[in-house]
């Protein structure tokens, strides 16, 4: 049950992306370029998203098990640090240059671009990447 | 600014961005995790997570969301204008960003900002901001 429903879970989101055009890189950019043709399209997405998921987010903070019983995962870490502002200022950066984003980067594998398949190795590794600088700071 | 009234299509990412929360609804009340998808690709990718099988059917299901679309639709166009340079070097800053920051679009963007999380809240500014001024260095700056 808990496996389709984690199934489901993508296949709805990836569907969504597809319909709200965030799957289509050249509109991510057109989003981003406030100061060319800009395409408000994508903060409607941003808005849609959040004010569903709003209610079941906060309702899930009350909790400590699922309607499953799973246990409710959410982040604890509440300091804003240098880690957490370079990392974003580093992804924003490279969401920047090829408007593609982890979500979408995965739903445009099977649409068979190349430059998804480019990408992702590329992502992957700059994860295993951090994996190791990470590995080598905590020995 | 001028706005592009002809791509704004309304609706259908008014829709879209619903199914996205409908998605992230159904993996916090049923699984109880955070659909986060940089996140869940590290930890895929890691084989670290002890819910590993979830992980991986969830990025199964955004896998195959193109192929159910395709039975029912035809695609929506999709343009990648970035050469295999550009493509590189930016799939690394996202990998190696979205891990020292602990969140992409959809974990930060979305599942962070609906709880006001302060780090969310902070990581979202830093992120679209950069994305903005990236966007205007390449078209604006370096470009005509």
């Amino acid at each position: 049950m808990i496996r389709l429903s984690a199934f489901l879970a993508g296949l709805i989101f990836g569907l969504g992306l597809l319909l709200a055009g965030m799957a289509n890189p050249a509109r991510v950019l057109a989003f981003l370029d406030l100061a060319g043709a800009w395409d408000p399209s994508l903060a409607l997405v941003m808005a849609g998203a959040i004010g569903v998921a709003v209610v079941p987010l906060n309702w899930a903070r009350k909790r400590e098990r699922s309607l499953l019983g799973a246990p409710i995962q959410l982040p604890v870490k509440r300091k804003v640090d240098a880690r957490l502002i370079g990392g974003s200022l580093l992804f924003g950066a490279g969401w920047g240059i090829a408007g593609i984003c982890p979500g979408p980067v995965v739903v445009l594998l099977l649409t068979w671009q190349w430059q998804a398949f480019l990408f992702l190795s590329a992502m992957l590794t700059g994860m295993y990447l951090f994996a190791a600088l990470e590995g080598r700071r905590r020995s | 600014m001028s706005i592009d009234w002809n791509s704004f299509t309304p609706w259908a990412s008014l829709g879209g961005g619903a199914m996205i929360g409908l998605a992230i609804s159904v993996f916090i009340v049923v699984n109880g995790r955070i659909a986060g998808i940089s996140g869940l690709l590290a930890a895929a990718a890691q084989r670290s997570s002890d819910a590993w099988g979830e992980t991986v059917l969830f990025l199964l299901g955004l896998l195959l969301a193109p192929l159910l679309w395709g039975m029912f639709a035809v695609l929506p166009e999709i343009e990648i204008d970035a050469g295999w340079p550009a493509l590189m070097l930016a799939g690394l800053l996202v990998g190696v960003g979205t891990r020292y920051g602990a969140g992409c679009t959809s974990g930060h963007g979305v599942c962070g900002i609906s709880r006001l999380a302060p780090r969310s809240i902070a990581a979202t500014a830093c992120f679209m901001s950069a994305g903005f001024a990236m966007v205007y260095i390449i078209r604006h700056v370096l470009g005509d």
